[in-house]
C-alpha cells in the first residue's frame, strides 16, 4: 500500500509491482484527464506534477511516490492557463492538452513571465501531433490574459 | 422535395457512382465577408472540456466488467502459421477469452506483413492480456518477403490495376519543348501517430452491438461492422464523442474493432482492444513511400508543352493506390500529359489515407521539377506558374465552381519579394533562400448529410447530428453556422454529435469534407427552425411573417417591434421546435477544388547539411471561412505535419526482414514545439458562389500539400542543390550539395583546353 496526496486529497492505494502512477490515477482514481499516448515516456501526454515538478506518470512507478503530492490536470481545472489555451486555440484534438497544461503550469510557477524561447525549451517534451504548437506558445507566453 | 439522383461521389480523389437522395438547397448564400458570428473568430465550444481533461475519449471509456484485449501480431514480414495452440493461454487464470484465425476473419493464418494480427486474448487488464500472449504457442514457417517496389512492379505484384492517363501527345510536346527536365523523386513512408491510438470498446446490449471507437466515420464503421456480421445496420450503434486525432488512418473499423467484437461475443463481457504505440507504428496504416520518375518540357517563354510521370506507390500488403498523379494532371494548363501509376503490393504494413494522400507526395515531385525547369529557363518560379495557370479543369473538361489561385499568387508576392533580402543574409556557412509551391486538392464535400435542430422553451438551440469532431473544430463551426442562421448568440447553441443512435446520418471526416458537407445541412436545419419560430411569433404578435426576423436572440418586426426570443419559445412549455436540414447536391458539370500557395524561407548549413526552416507563408483558397481562428490552427497544424514529413519523419524497415525499426516516438521523429518556424496564414475568403448555401470548402488537407516542395525549392534557391528525396536528412542535403558542386564543375571540364 502507498499513501499519497492527489490534488490535495489523501489516498491509500494498492501498489503491486509494476503499477504505474498513470494507471493508478486513471484506473483506481478515475482521473482520466491524464492521458497515456505512448506508455514509454516519449510523448509527454501523461505529464503530472510531483511536488510541483513535471514527471511522466506512465514511467513513474506508483510505489516510488509514497508521501508525495501529485497534481493532475483535474487539480489545475481553474488555472488561468486553461482559459489561455482556449483563448489562443492552443488545442485541436485535445489529447495532449492536459499534459501540455500541466507542463506549462510548472513553467509559469517558476518563471511567471516566460519568453517564447523559454516556452519552446520547457515544452519540447510535450508532443502535439495536430501541430497546435504556435498557439501553445502564444497561450503560455500570454497566460495571464 | 426529395430527389433521387445517380451521382458521382468523391472522397479524397476516389470517385464512386451511387444513388443519393438529395433535397434541394433553397437558401441563398450569405454575402461575402464576416457576419455577426460566421466569419469571425470563435473559441472552441468544447475547448474547456478538452483542456481540463473532462472530455471522454474512447481511451477513457470504462464499462462495468470490461475486459482488455491484447493481440499477437506476426513478428515476420511473411510467414505461415503451421500450428497454433491457444490452450495454455485459455487456461491462464486471468484470461477470459482467446481467439485465433478460425475465430475472427481479421486473424491471419498466412500473415503477409510484420504486425499482421494472428491471435488475441482478453483478460482482466491490458497488462495481464499482454503477458498471456506468451502462452500462445505458434509454429511459424518463415517465408521470403517481397520488399522492393521496383521488383514488385517487375513481378506485377499490384494492389490495384495499373492506371494509365493520357491527354494530348507527350512525345510531340517534348519535341516542341526548348528545355526538358527529367528527374527521379522519392518520398518516404510516414506514420500518422495520432496521440490517441486506434481503439474500440465493444459490447452487446440485448441484440444491439455497441461500438465505442476512435473514428473519423461513425456511419462507415456502423455499415462495415453490420455488413461483416450480417446484422441490420441499426443493430450496430457507434459512439465517438471525442477523438484524439486520426489524420486519415481512422476511416475504417480496423482489426482491433473486429477483435474486440469477437472477444465480446466469446466472453459475454465488454472488451477494449487498444493498440499500443508500437502496434500503432506497425499496423495501423501509413502514408506509403513513392518513386516518381518525371519529365517536364517547356518552351523558352515558360509554356509547358509536356508533363509525364511514372509513379510507383509502395502500398504494402493492402490499401489503396492514391492519386500521386493528381497534381500533375490537375494543377497546370498543359495539353500533353501522361501518367502511369503502379500500386506495388509488398510484404509491408498496409497504407491508409494520410491527410491528402497522393497529393502531398505528387506535389513534392511536380513542384520541384517545375522549379528545376524555371532555373533552366531562367524564369521566375512564380511567373512560370502564372504562365501555366489553368482556367478550367483539363482532366474533366469542366469549369471550376470557383478558383482564386491568381489571388493566392497575388497575396504571395510580398512574401516572395523577400527573396533578395533573405538571400543577402547568407554567409559562408549558412546559405539562405526562398521557395514556393502551389497546391490543388478536392475538398467540396457532398450529400448525403443531415442535421436536426431542437429549440426549447428557454430559446436555446441544440444541433443534433451523428457526425464527429476529430479535433478540427467542426463542433464549433456547426454551432457558429446554426447561431448565425437562427439569429441567436453563439453561447445559446449546443452541438450534440458522435452517436449513430442519436442523430441522423453525417459525412465522413476525411477528404476535407466535414464542413462543406455538414455546414449546409446545419444551416438548412436552422433555417427550418427559424421559419417555424417566425410562424409562431407572427401568430403571437398578430403580424405577417414577412415583416419578422430573428436577430441577436430577439424577434424583430419591420416596424421596430422587438421581443426576446424566449417570450415566443416560452409559449412552448415542454414542446419543442424541430428543424431539419439536408445537404443539397454539388453543382452539376463543375469541378469543385481547393487551391493555394506556400512560400518557405530556409537556412542551410552547407558544411553539416543542417536545414532550418525559418518562415512559411501560406495562402489558401477554400471558399468562405467559417471560423478564422480554427482555420488558422488547421493551416499551422498542416504545415507542421508537413515539416515533419519534409525534414525528420521516416519509417525505417530492416531491408532483410521487412521489420519496422521505428516503432517508438524516440525513433520516429515528430516535430516538437522547438522545431516550428514563423508561420503566416492568409485566406482569399471568397465564397464559392456555386457551392451550397455556404460557399465553403474543406481546409483539413490543403495546408500539408505544398510544404515539402516549397522547402525543397527554397533549398535550391539558397544553395543551387536539387533535393530529390524526402526526408531531407543531412545525408540527403549533403548528397544534393555534392551533386550541385559536380554540376558546376562539369562545364569547366568540358570547356577546358586539352592538357
Amino acid at each position: 500500500m502507498v499513501e499519497l496526496r492527489v490534488n490535495g486529497h489523501a489516498y491509500e492505494l494498492d501498489a503491486p509491482v509494476g503499477r504505474t502512477l498513470a494507471e493508478a490515477l486513471r484506473l483506481d482514481l478515475g482521473l482520466t484527464g491524464t492521458k497515456v499516448a505512448c506508455g514509454e515516456g516519449h510523448c509527454g501526454a501523461c505529464t503530472v506534477q510531483l511536488d510541483g515538478v513535471p514527471v511522466l506518470s506512465c514511467i513513474t512507478l506508483l510505489h516510488t511516490v509514497g508521501g508525495r503530492e501529485v497534481t493532475t490536470i483535474e487539480g489545475l481545472a481553474e488555472h488561468p492557463l486553461v482559459d489561455a489555451f482556449v483563448r489562443a486555440d492552443a488545442l485541436q484534438c485535445g489529447f495532449c492538452t492536459p499534459g501540455q497544461i500541466v507542463s506549462a503550469a510548472a513553467l509559469v510557477e517558476s518563471t511567471p513571465q516566460p519568453t517564447s524561447e523559454e516556452v519552446r525549451h520547457a515544452m519540447s517534451g510535450n508532443l502535439c501531433r495536430c501541430g497546435a504548437y504556435p498557439r501553445i506558445e502564444e497561450a503560455v507566453v500570454a497566460w495571464r490574459g | 422535395m426529395a430527389r433521387l439522383i445517380r451521382t458521382e461521389k468523391e472522397v479524397e480523389g476516389r470517385y464512386t457512382e451511387q444513388w443519393i437522395v438529395v433535397e434541394e438547397d433553397v437558401l441563398e448564400q450569405w454575402p461575402a465577408g464576416p457576419r455577426g458570428i460566421v466569419g469571425r473568430a470563435a473559441r472552441r465550444v468544447d475547448g474547456h472540456e478538452r483542456a481540463r481533461g473532462q472530455a471522454t475519449y474512447t481511451a477513457d471509456i470504462s464499462l462495468p466488467g470490461m475486459l482488455h484485449a491484447a493481440v499477437l501480431r506476426s513478428p515476420h514480414a511473411r510467414a505461415r502459421v503451421k500450428k497454433i495452440d491457444l490452450t495454455k493461454a485459455r487456461e491462464t487464470p486471468w484470461v477470459r477469452g482467446a481467439i485465433g484465425p478460425d475465430d475472427c476473419h481479421v486473424l491471419e493464418r498466412e500473415p503477409s506483413f510484420q504486425g499482421a494480427p494472428v491471435a488475441a486474448v482478453a483478460a482482466q487488464s491490458a497488462e495481464r492480456a499482454r503477458e498471456a500472449l506468451d502462452m500462445i504457442e505458434v509454429e511459424w514457417e518463415v517465408l521470403e518477403p517481397l520488399l522492393d517496389p521496383d521488383e514488385a512492379v517487375r513481378r506485377e505484384s499490384f494492389t490495384d490495376e495499373p492506371r494509365l492517363y493520357a491527354r494530348g501527345d507527350v512525345e510531340r510536346g517534348q519535341a516542341e519543348a526548348d528545355v526538358v527536365v527529367e528527374g527521379e523523386y522519392r518520398t518516404q513512408t510516414v506514420l500518422h501517430n495520432a496521440l490517441e491510438t486506434h481503439q474500440s470498446v465493444c459490447r452487446w446490449e440485448g441484440d444491439t452491438l455497441e461500438v465505442y471507437t476512435s473514428t473519423q466515420y461513425i456511419w462507415g464503421i456502423r455499415d462495415e461492422v453490420a455488413e461483416t456480421l450480417g446484422l441490420p445496420p441499426d443493430k450496430v450503434r457507434v459512439v465517438c464523442h471525442f477523438m484524439g486525432g486520426g489524420f486519415g488512418a481512422k476511416n475504417s473499423p480496423g482489426d482491433y474493432t473486429f477483435i474486440a467484437i469477437a472477444l465480446a461475443g466469446q466472453t459475454g463481457a465488454a472488451v477494449r482492444c487498444a493498440l499500443t504505440r508500437r502496434e500503432e507504428n506497425l499496423a495501423s496504416g501509413n502514408r506509403n513511400s513513392t518513386i516518381q520518375r518525371l519529365v517536364a518540357g517547356a518552351r523558352s517563354d515558360g509554356t509547358l508543352t509536356a508533363l509525364s510521370g511514372e509513379y510507383i506507390n509502395a502500398i504494402g500488403w493492402d490499401g489503396f493506390s492514391g492519386p500521386t498523379y493528381g497534381p500533375m494532371e490537375m494543377l497546370y494548363d498543359c495539353e500533353n500529359v501522361r501518367t502511369q501509376t503502379f500500386g506495388a503490393k509488398l510484404n509491408t504494413p498496409p497504407n491508409a489515407a494520410f491527410r491528402a494522400p497522393g497529393f502531398v507526395e505528387g506535389t513534392f515531385g511536380l513542384e520541384c521539377v517545375l522549379d528545376e525547369l524555371a532555373a533552366k529557363l531562367d524564369l521566375d518560379p512564380l511567373e512560370l506558374r502564372r504562365r501555366n495557370y489553368a482556367d478550367h479543369d483539363l482532366v474533366e473538361g469542366r469549369p471550376f465552381s470557383s478558383k482564386n489561385l491568381l489571388d493566392c499568387y497575388r497575396l504571395a508576392e510580398p512574401h516572395w519579394a523577400r527573396r533578395k533580402e533573405v538571400r543577402a543574409r547568407s554567409d559562408d556557412v549558412w546559405k539562405r533562400g526562398v521557395g514556393l509551391a502551389s497546391q490543388v486538392w478536392y475538398g467540396g464535400g457532398g450529400p448525403p448529410s443531415y442535421a436536426w435542430i431542437r429549440v426549447g422553451s428557454d430559446g436555446r438551440a441544440t444541433v443534433v447530428t451523428a457526425m464527429q469532431d476529430i479535433g478540427t473544430g467542426t463542433r464549433t463551426a456547426m454551432a457558429q453556422i446554426a447561431a448565425e442562421e437562427l439569429g441567436v448568440p453563439l453561447n445559446q447553441v449546443r452541438v450534440e454529435l458522435g452517436d449513430s443512435a442519436r442523430g441522423p446520418f453525417a459525412s465522413i471526416s476525411a477528404g476535407s469534407s466535414t464542413t462543406p458537407s455538414m455546414g449546409p445541412a446545419v444551416r438548412a436545419a436552422a433555417a427550418d427552425a427559424k421559419r417555424q419560430l417566425i410562424e409562431i411569433a407572427a401568430q403571437r404578435y398578430h403580424l405577417e411573417e414577412r415583416v419578422l426576423e430573428i436577430k441577436d436572440g430577439q424577434v424583430i418586426s419591420a416596424d421596430g417591434g422587438s421581443w426576446p426570443l424566449e417570450e415566443v419559445t416560452g409559449l412552448l412549455e415542454d414542446a419543442q421546435i424541430l428543424g431539419k436540414g439536408a445537404r443539397g447536391p454539388n453543382p452539376t458539370g463543375m469541378r469543385v477544388l481547393t487551391f493555394g500557395i506556400q512560400v518557405a524561407e530556409v537556412a542551410v548549413d552547407v558544411e553539416t547539411g543542417e536545414v532550418r526552416v525559418e518562415r512559411i507563408a501560406a495562402i489558401h483558397d477554400v471558399g468562405r471561412i467559417i471560423n478564422p481562428l480554427g482555420a488558422k490552427s488547421q493551416v499551422e497544424g498542416g504545415i507542421i505535419q508537413g515539416l515533419g514529413h519534409t525534414l525528420s519523419e521516416e519509417r525505417l524497415l530492416d531491408p532483410q526482414s521487412g521489420g519496422t525499426l521505428t516503432q517508438t516516438l524516440d525513433a520516429y521523429k515528430l516535430p516538437t514545439i522547438a522545431d516550428v518556424p514563423e508561420i503566416i496564414c492568409e485566406f482569399v475568403d471568397k465564397p464559392d458562389e456555386h457551392l451550397t448555401n455556404l460557399g465553403s470548402k474543406g481546409l483539413g488537407e490543403p495546408p500539408i500539400i505544398p510544404t515539402a516542395a516549397a522547402i525543397a525549392n527554397a533549398i535550391r534557391d539558397a544553395t543551387g542543390a536539387d533535393i530529390h528525396s524526402l526526408p531531407i536528412t543531412r545525408e540527403e542535403m549533403l548528397r544534393a550539395l555534392r551533386a550541385a558542386e559536380e554540376r558546376r564543375r562539369e562545364p569547366e571540364r568540358v570547356g577546358a583546353p586539352p592538357a
